[in-house]
């Protein structure tokens, strides 16, 4: 059986799309993860996203994937979870 | 789509049929006598040299003629079908045909083959194609996700355990189980204030691993839940325990496979699971009412997955519908504002009288023990406990009474702050015999395996009757 359309249970009120999480209004006292993929300069793109944080008083952590080939390791995304307010992605290439 | 002849003849068949390659070579001489048209399911090839061979890919004017059998030969007589065979019949052929010596050489009878019409999955979805039912909800895309259940947990349709993903054949197939009309608006869906549709409730019933033919007792129980008596909106919103619980009575439970005996209010039947599983969905989806949102439940409780059972009616006893009002030999269901199971245990009473004032005194734990009239209860007899009242000649009632008389209680050991406890009924009991719930507040039902001296307490929500929710019992209709 073709599963790939669905019909909608629900009563329709919010937008057929997967709603994203609300942001953040602003980043006082937030913890902000940054995650390197491990593609070449992406380090570059985040070093400088972790100088302009800090220059605000942001806290920041770094984090990065073991290769970009795979998706995160699952105790990479809990621990990040578990960490972090907000992360930042460098999708570098 | 090709048309028809309105005088002449029809033959619908399928290649990969032996039977239709029996008579295939008769189509020539019957295209020779008159208008014919050959619709040919599964092959183009079949019947080519004709020149009215249709390849009815699509298989709409195979479903449109209701055709059942291959090879399928129909008359038609100024538009209108005068006559049908199906199979090879040599006498019937003839008849519709006219031709006094068709098929000769050929056997006197063969049967057909199936229509391709009603293999499994494709008459669904021919009648989606082309049959009056049109399905009215939104259409989700989720060809970009590599797994349908997945694709749901995603979009927050699950209550945390793997929800069946709703394809328009399966809420077709669960629509076959109710006479209703798909868009009929059942009721006001609380906490949202949305219709809810037969067709809303027939795709939830669909993820909860429902079958069609349970559909008459989950809208039955959707009915009695939207109730006004029943309150759903409070009770979903409470921070308290209680949700909806069905109980179920009458032959559609033994119809349909509830289970009212061993483990009745635990796992391991699909009617109970999915039943109640259905409604808790619809509550989520159609109605809105999640937890940690509108849903202020503090703790919950394992109901809130399903709860669901049927009566075990094979006693003397009265059945809780007839109590409370439904003819015997009729279904029906009673909702319930239900918490948790509250075992009681009594294995050594032997006489109605120490059984009575063993499960009076378990049922003053309802609530608080010094608490009294706010939630209703539903004590659960199993058959040993039932049988010993049974035996000595007491009915339910009479039951109820002496439970009542029993648990009759001094305000004084009940009010704010007596015997070192703050919690307690206002002050204005002191002086009086309080009852513990109010009139009619006891529901009894009797229900599992034939084996242990034991009885269950559900207590409903401690804002029960007018304040809150009382039970609803609705008749199931098919």
């Amino acid at each position: 059986m073709n599963e790939s359309i669905l019909l909608d249970p629900t009563a329709e009120n919010a937008p057929a799309e997967r709603a994203r999480l609300p942001r953040p209004d602003n980043l006082n006292g937030k913890v902000v993860g940054l995650l390197d993929i491990s593609k070449p300069r992406g380090n570059v793109f985040l070093d400088r996203i972790e100088e302009q944080l800090s220059a605000i008083g942001v806290s920041v952590k770094r984090y990065s994937k073991p290769t970009f080939t795979r998706p995160a390791p699952t105790e990479l995304k809990q621990q990040i979870a578990g960490e972090v307010d907000v992360l930042v992605e460098g999708l570098a290439d | 789509m090709t048309s028809l002849p309105a005088d002449g003849l029809v033959v619908v068949a399928k290649a990969d049929c032996p039977t239709c390659r029996l008579i295939e070579p008769l189509l020539t001489e019957l295209s020779a006598a008159g208008p014919l048209q050959v619709l040919v399911q599964d092959d183009p090839e079949f019947g080519a040299s004709l020149p009215s061979t249709h390849f009815d890919q699509s298989l709409e004017h195979s479903w449109r003629l209701h055709t059942e059998f291959v090879p399928t030969l129909i008359r038609f007589d100024n538009g209108r079908e005068t006559a049908r065979t199906y199979g090879w019949d040599k006498a019937e052929w003839r008849a519709i045909s006219g031709l006094t010596d068709l098929g000769e050489e050929l056997p006197v009878m063969r049967p057909g083959c199936g229509s391709k019409t009603l293999e499994p999955g494709i008459a669904e979805k021919l009648e989606l194609a082309f049959g009056d039912v049109k399905l009215q909800s939104r259409e989700i895309d989720v060809s970009a996700e590599d797994d349908a259940i997945e694709a749901c947990y995603a979009r927050g349709w699950s209550d945390g355990l793997p929800v069946v993903p709703p394809t328009a054949v399966r809420v077709l197939r669960m629509l076959k189980g109710t006479q209703r009309d798909p868009q009929e608006v059942i009721g006001i869906m609380p906490p949202d204030l949305v219709p809810c549709t037969i067709e809303k409730v027939a795709i939830n019933a669909v993820m909860a691993g429902c079958k069609p033919e349970y559909m008459p007792v989950l809208l039955a129980a959707l009915e009695a839940s939207l109730d006004d008596d029943f309150g759903l909106h409070g009770l979903i919103c409470t921070t308290m325990f209680g949700s909806p619980m069905i109980m179920v009575n009458g032959p559609i439970a033994k119809a349909i496979g509830m289970n009212s005996g061993n483990n009745a209010l635990g796992q391991g039947n699909r009617a109970n699971a999915t039943i109640g599983r259905a409604l808790q969905l619809i509550i989520r989806n159609v109605g809105g009412g999640r937890p940690g949102e509108i849903d202020r439940a503090t703790l919950g409780n394992p109901g809130k997955y399903t709860f669901c059972f049927a009566e075990a009616e094979d006693s003397d006893w009265l059945p809780l519908a007839q109590e409370r009002g439904i003819p015997a030999g009729r279904s029906a269901v009673t909702i319930f504002p239900g918490e948790g199971v509250q075992g009681i245990i009594d294995q050594k009473s032997r006489d109605p009288e120490s059984l009575a004032r063993s499960i009076a005194e378990s049922l003053r734990a309802v609530d608080n023990v010094k608490l009294a009239m706010a939630g209703d209860a539903v004590l659960v007899v199993a058959p040993d406990h039932a049988r010993i009242f049974i035996e000595a000649g007491w009915s339910k009632q009479r039951l109820r009474e002496k439970l009542e008389q029993l648990l009759l209680a001094p305000g004084e050991n009940l009010v704010t702050g007596a015997r070192g406890m703050a919690e307690g009924i206002p002050e204005k009991f002191r002086d009086k015999q309080v009852p513990k719930f109010r009139p009619g507040g006891l529901l009894i039902v009797r229900a599992g395996g034939t084996a242990g001296l034991f009885s269950a307490i559900i207590a409903g929500w401690a804002a029960s009757g007018p304040v809150g929710s009382s039970p609803v019992t609705r008749e199931v209709t098919l």
